[in-house]
């Protein structure tokens, strides 16, 4: 055979392979999304947004749950997300070449691979065990931990695509350092550290293993901050996993429901970042 | 008075500094149409800016290796060579841009009417507002053509709008950059051409009311029309500052500047009056390098 199709050959089988394993990955993804939509969608009433859980056997909600899960990730957010955007500011603005950067820049790639049950397990030894009780409060704190390095890691590659010489022109005016972030950096940036946030939320809002140590679960409705709260996550675990129908039922449409506020955050994110390709 | 009228050559070789000190320089079409020198009395140009034998590092690098030079009030001066030859570094010195950058200091003096800018009590950010600078690439800010100029005024100035709009305005008349501009002032400054970009980034510069304005390659990434407007700029601009251009056009250097230093690997070559350099250089490697034998 000669090296030519030889290459043709390896080339055919390569490709063959790559389309299977694409078509591999793809089959589960819609047998997820399809299994979702034919179970959950039967419990998308008006109900599931207007009562509570309920007890097996009776009507009911999510209503608590939801109000859960958006209350706990909009804290988390506004506690993680200034927290990743200064310290990734720091990384990308200040430290840029420096071996303290590089550290900080590991640690937070260690933060951000690690198992969230074990934040979870962080906050429940520091926050439940010494309060005595589960809280929403703690389980915010444990998404926002999650937040932070999510956040401060886009912010970082964001900030680093700002063109070096925009920040020059700025200094040449005779800007002061901070101004030129806050009104240079930040603004040539912003869609991308929207994008960072967005995705930041995204990936929260769909997290369990945190909340079961940290705001647990409430069959009620509850604004008190400082006691257990329902979240969607914990709900869908614990409903999923009763022998109850009507409770699996509702499992399936809080599942359905998280996707596609997902689904939607990051199309949104998505967009968003394309228009600023397109700006610059 | 215009500035490109012929100068008496007075000898200031009496003072301290034994550099020879060239005159102002005398176009040939010029000064053919004017009267002989002597009828006419003007003063000398004076140095706005006086390098002292600066050097610069890149770490270890030594980039510069002693430039002395004198920088001439309400002239425009060239500084031409090879690629690496330090030109581009040298300008970068002289409003501190580089120290944006760890690893890079300069050594010597940079003199600024009597003041050692170099000196580490010299505070960057007001030396920046007094000496301007323009890059390569064109850069204006991610926000509105208005707020391109108005940015630069309001880090150092408190004025009540309309005196604000009226010095965005004279910025941008000044770069004869308003005619094309004046309607759409609150578009983003992304949205224009390369050229009206890079005369944006000039109006910028001059709203502060620098007294220096450095050109790093102001027109290498325009088209040829872009290119002599920028130029013909340069030529109004003059009257008023002290202007530094880094170019890799020679064409440009004779056509916009006064007087011009040819530099090569680190080292000042030759300084003159542009028409000596691009006539009569005293240096063969000057001659060499504008008549294109090598570089």
């Amino acid at each position: 055979m000669d090296l030519y199709a030889r290459r043709r050959v390896v080339n055919t089988v390569i490709l063959s392979l790559s389309f299977v394993a694409t078509a591999i990955g793809l089959f589960w993804l819609a047998a997820i999304l399809g299994t979702l939509i034919t179970h959950g969608v039967g419990a998308m009433t008006p109900d599931l947004f207007t009562q509570m859980t309920p007890p097996p056997g009776s009507r009911g909600g999510l209503l608590n749950a939801i109000y859960g899960s958006v209350v706990m990730t909009a804290i988390a957010t506004a506690v993680g997300a200034p927290v990743g955007v200064l310290a990734g500011t720091f990384l990308a603005e200040y430290a840029r070449n420096s071996r303290f950067a590089e550290i900080v820049r590991f640690i937070n790639d260690i933060l951000l691979s690690a198992p969230s049950i074990i934040v979870g397990l962080f906050i429940y030894e520091v926050m439940v065990l010494r309060q005595g009780h589960f809280s929403a409060w703690a389980g915010a704190m444990a998404l926002a931990i999650i937040v932070v390095p999510v956040v401060l890691r886009t912010t970082e590659n964001m900030l680093s695509l700002v063109p070096g010489g925009l920040r020059e022109a700025a200094a040449a005016l005779g800007t002061p350092q901070w101004r030129v972030i806050t009104e240079i950096s930040y603004r040539a940036a912003l869609q991308g550290l929207v994008t960072g946030v967005m995705l930041a939320v995204a990936r929260v809002s769909g997290e369990t293993a945190p909340l079961l140590f940290t705001a647990l679960n409430n069959q009620f409705w509850n604004t008190n901050l400082d006691g257990p709260m329902a979240n969607l996550p914990v709900v869908i675990f614990q409903f999923s996993m009763s022998p109850y129908a009507d409770w699996q039922t509702l499992a399936w449409g809080g599942a359905l429901l998280i996707t596609v506020v997902v689904l939607v955050l990051n199309i949104a994110a998505r967009v968003i970042a394309s228009w600023s390709t397109v700006k610059q | 008075m215009k500035s490109d009228s012929p100068v008496p050559a007075v000898d200031r070789r009496s003072r301290d500094d034994a550099r020879p000190v060239p005159v102002a320089p005398v176009r040939p079409s010029v000064a053919a149409a004017v009267p002989a020198p002597s009828a006419i009395v003007a003063p000398a140009p004076t140095a706005k800016i006086e390098i002292k034998d600066l050097r610069f590092y890149y770490k270890t690098y030594l980039a510069l290796k002693g430039i002395t030079l004198p920088l001439y009030d309400k002239h425009v001066t060239a500084f031409i060579g090879p690629s690496g030859c330090g030109k581009s570094t040298l300008l970068r010195a002289l409003n501190r841009i580089y120290e944006l950058y760890p690893n890079q200091r300069a050594e010597g003096a940079v003199v600024v009417d009597g003041q050692n800018i170099l000196d580490p009590k010299q505070d960057v950010n007001l030396l920046r507002a007094r000496i301007g600078m323009v890059f390569q690439k064109p850069t204006p800010f991610p926000m509105s053509i208005y707020d391109n100029i108005a940015f630069g005024i309001r880090l150092y100035e408190r004025l009540p709008q309309g005196e604000l709009d009226g010095r965005v305005e004279q910025a941008l008349r000044r770069a004869a950059l308003w005619d094309e501009v004046k309607d759409k002032l609150m578009q983003s400054g992304l949205g224009l051409s390369g050229g009206q970009q890079q005369r944006l980034c000039i109006a910028r510069a001059i709203a502060l009311k620098p007294e220096v304005l450095l050109l790093d390659e102001p027109a290498s990434a325009l088209d040829p029309i872009s290119t002599l407007r920028i130029e013909e700029l340069i030529s109004e601009l003059k009257s008023d500052y002290c202007i530094v251009i880094v170019t890799h056009n020679m064409q440009q250097a004779a056509r916009v500047s006064d007087f011009t230093a040819f530099m090569y690997l680190g080292e000042l070559v030759e300084f003159d009056q542009t028409s000596v350099i691009f006539t009569n250089p005293k240096k063969k490697h000057t001659e060499d390098y504008v008549t294109g034998r090598f570089g």
